[in-house]
């Protein structure tokens, strides 16, 4: 019989809570419950013809049992988890094996401890032939190999034909303890050796749940040691907002874009994932801005500078009033840091001669210190020579040039223009 | 809900000792004791300073606005091509390209509204666990388990051979877990199996910034949605999120609430918090200028662990894929669930919301992504349902998309009386 293997072990002992074993040891807990003698689900042997069927419980007292006791309201959400505990085995239909839960009268059984996903089973190959070897052993009508098994099976023998007799030797062995048994502990033992290999030798097209994220099999096993102490210091004295402040801001904003946000409100003139009709993005992208497009500008001084329609008419508008070297210099700036390292230093010193250097052409107005500060920077150019600069200048803009800008005529025009019908959705 | 103190698990007891010896070096084995209270003793003080401001719950304040009621998600998609699973995918600028990578080792640039694959390529390295599609729309970038990251200039040459042109630029010392360019086609920030996230100069392939900090694998990262923004956040499998400053390289804010590991991380749309997904089953609301965890979204009923988050634009939704292969959508605001998508066929490994916000694509390693979006909306209960076109007045305009969409259009009326149609 197939050995579980060892969980992974970490160095001090600890037994690694891989994320798998998380869900594992939630759906055990489901399981514990459900087999609890006063609130769990009923099971029972039922009279078929002239045997009977040991231990079990139907698909819909599966259902209606999660419905009850995990705060299930919908009976398709029920279905779906029911069936993801049975596709990882921990409990199966007993005359199938595609590991489904269906919410009808099929006959269910719990498995047995020995089996569950969380002993790390990985049964070899060979333990799969020693198994489809055994069934074949056993003449009774409900334990014939399905076509996929008997395909399997052949394919195997193939593979260790060398071995097989050894193979064969193994399967016998076992036959011959199980026949020992009792006839209705056989019946139960059968049954859940088979949805054993049903998790793990899926019929093909189902979903083999012992498949494992390759990000989490190849994880570090030693963590990296951290300056703790350090990081926890600084993080103390930051300044930190109440959470009543919090909660309004998030709000606030969510309100404030949910006419621009597609599930709530229809985009204009359709959404062309519904419709088809690709003529709302290329409205976006043409050089006219619609009213609700610039209606965002007025929400913070970011909208403006995030749009490039935006930032070309607060061009317009620093140019009419002859301060537009600000926003020169920043966009400057935000296209530096955009260019491969090589062209940085060239760049530096051509920003400089424009808006820094004495005597520039397009002369910004920078406090001393961060004058002095970039002065420094340049002697060593780097893509963050003028971030002192751009932050006084942002702050500049923000606070001076932008409502301005809000308050212009140019701007009211823009937001008159175009009164587009405006659709809401509720 | 009142916080708990974080207790520290014996693993994490286990590092402290080991950073304190190396804080110490050679010093007597009390010192590393004090170290180790002084430790501990500065994050219960850390908590507590946070614990002072939190006078209300996120979903409290949330109680005087309207609940949603239940969303209806509907598939328009379906991206059919990858010979195994679909392991991240990326939207394009114009809306409606994608990349998408996979087990197989091939990265596909699709058009999703057409369903066409424009471009395709076979990696070296079978795993691809991470691409991006550059701000331009003319290159794309990729990697996994080759711990590298590479780009690709997109030709408009079906039949160059785009292998040809491929440009390494990131190199880690374990699997590239995720990439993403900056605002530029320039620069490459990528987070790796290594514990480390660094930012890459495209064109030399230098390495401009690195970023020391996860005890364990980085897992995903997100960078801060602002113009003026020199931040992003990280998540990994020492179930930490850190938020980092790109100029200095250092840490400034970090967070460990997660009971497992962070498979992904997605600033809400103002850059003033982030949701994060974890193998705990949970989504979480971490907010920057409070400092703290202000909201979890969990049920009783989902137990497998979420692969990835995203906002809709105005940041009330919050979409997680999950590893049960399904996608619920969370109200951000008040904490409920509002709709569940079915339709993957195996764990859902992928999700982002397109950049105008109209979709949402979905990567699943049943070897699909979908690209869905709204059915119908229900108002509080009350289904719309259109089983006639009828005219009202002139003034209003009552337009059905028999494809199963129902606009209204009401330029006159204001939404209180609209709603009551």
């Amino acid at each position: 019989m197939a050995q579980p293997s060892s969980c992974a072990q970490s160095s001090n002992g600890v037994a690694d809570e891989s994320p798998n074993m998380l869900v594992y040891r939630k759906m055990e807990d489901i399981i514990a419950r459900m087999q609890d003698e006063k609130n769990g689900i009923p099971i029972r042997t039922v009279k078929s013809f002239l045997s009977k069927i040991p231990s079990v419980f139907s698909g819909s007292d599966i259902v209606q049992w999660m419905q009850k006791n995990l705060n299930i309201e919908d009976q398709v959400e029920a279905l779906h988890l029911g069936t993801l505990m049975a596709a990882h085995g921990y409990f199966f239909p007993i005359s199938d094996h595609v590991l489904t839960l269906k919410e009808d009268g099929t006959f269910y059984r719990f498995q047995t401890p020995y089996f569950w996903p969380s002993n790390c089973w990985e049964p070899e190959n060979t333990d799969y032939a020693v198994y489809l070897c055994k069934r074949t052993m056993q003449n009774k009508a409900r334990l014939e190999l399905a076509d996929y098994e008997a395909e399997s099976l052949a394919r195997l023998q193939r593979a260790f034909a060398r071995k097989w007799e050894f193979i064969f030797m193994q399967a016998e062995a076992q036959a011959k303890v199980d026949k020992k048994r009792d006839k209705i502990e056989r019946k139960i033992l059968d049954s859940q050796e088979r949805a054993f290999w049903d998790v793990h030798r899926p019929v093909p097209g189902c979903v083999n749940t012992t498949e494992a994220d390759i990000k989490k099999s190849s994880r570090m096993k030693q963590p990296h040691k951290t300056r703790k102490i350090q990081h926890c210091q600084e993080q103390l004295d930051r300044h930190r907002l109440k959470m009543s402040k919090v909660a309004e801001s998030l709000l606030s904003f969510a309100e404030q874009y949910l006419e621009y946000d597609p599930f709530f409100t229809t985009p204009e003139p359709s959404n062309p994932w519904i419709s088809d009709d690709v003529t709302s993005w290329e409205l976006e992208a043409c050089k006219e801005a619609g009213q609700q497009r610039v209606k965002r500008w007025a929400f913070c001084f970011d909208e403006v500078m995030k749009d490039p329609v935006g930032r070309e008419q607060f061009l317009k508008f620093l140019e009419s009033e002859f301060s537009s070297e600000n926003l020169r210099f920043w966009l400057a700036v935000q296209e530096l840091k955009k260019r491969p390292i090589r062209e940085v230093p060239t760049r530096v010193q051509e920003i400089w001669e424009e808006f820094l250097a004495p005597g520039a052409p397009s002369a910004i107005n920078v406090d001393s210190r961060s004058y002095d500060k970039t002065t420094q920077n340049i002697k060593d150019p780097g893509r963050y020579a003028f971030q002192d600069a751009q932050e006084h200048i942002y702050k500049l803009m923000k606070s001076d040039s932008y409502s301005r800008f809000i308050r212009s005529s140019a701007y009211q025009e823009l937001l008159q223009a175009k009164k587009k019908k405006s659709k809401n959705l509720f | 809900k009142n916080r708990q103190l974080p207790l520290l698990s014996s693993a994490n007891l286990v590092f402290l000792v080991e950073m304190a010896a190396q804080e110490v070096a050679s010093q007597p084995s009390d010192t590393l004791t004090t170290l180790k209270t002084e430790s501990e003793t500065l994050k219960t003080k850390l908590e507590e300073e946070r614990a002072k401001l939190h006078d209300v719950e996120l979903h409290q304040v949330a109680e005087k606005i309207e609940a949603l009621g239940q969303f209806v998600m509907k598939t328009r998609r379906t991206l059919k091509g990858h010979g195994n699973k679909v392991l991240c995918m990326d939207w394009c600028k114009d809306k409606r390209r994608i990349v998408s990578s996979s087990q197989d080792g091939k990265v596909i640039v699709w058009d999703a509204f057409t369903t066409n694959k424009e471009h395709a390529v076979t990696m070296p390295c079978t795993w691809v666990m991470a691409c991006a599609y550059a701000p331009s729309g003319c290159a794309v970038a990729c990697g996994g388990l080759d711990n590298k990251c590479s780009v690709y200039p997109l030709s408009l040459d079906k039949n160059e051979n785009l292998a040809a042109k491929k440009k390494s630029v990131a190199m880690h010392t374990n699997y590239l877990s995720a990439c993403c360019f900056t605002n530029s086609d320039m620069q490459i920030l990528t987070s790796s199996g290594d514990g480390t996230c660094a930012l890459w100069d495209v064109e030399s392939g230098q390495m401009l910034q690195s970023f020391h900090g996860h005890a364990a694998d980085v897992l995903c990262l997100d960078l801060a949605p602002s113009e003026t923004g020199n931040t992003f956040v990280s998540g990994g499998c020492d179930k930490k999120a850190c938020v980092w400053d790109m100029r200095t390289g250092q840490c400034i804010q970090s967070f460990e609430t997660h009971e497992s590991d962070i498979n992904s991380v997605r600033y809400y749309p103002s850059g003033d918090a982030f949701a994060s997904g974890s193998d705990d089953a949970t989504c979480r609301l971490y907010d920057l200028r409070a400092d703290r965890e202000v909201a979890i979204y969990s049920k009783e009923s989902i137990i497998f662990g979420t692969s990835s988050v995203d906002f809709s634009l105005s940041g009330r939704l919050l979409f997680g894929g999950y590893n049960d292969y399904t996608i619920n959508v969370w109200d951000v605001l008040k904490g409920t669930r509002v709709s569940i998508l079915f339709g993957h066929e195996n764990r859902v490994s992928t999700l982002r919301v397109s950049p105008d916000g109209t979709a949402f694509c979905s990567g699943s390693w049943d070897h699909t992504l979908r690209v869905s979006g709204q059915k119908y909306l229900r108002l509080s209960g009350v289904v719309m349902k259109v089983s006639h076109l009828f005219c009202l007045s002139p003034d209003l305009g009552l337009n059905v998309d028999w494809n199963s969409d129902v606009s209204l259009f009401s330029p006159q009326l204001d939404s209180r009386i609209t709603r009551r149609l």
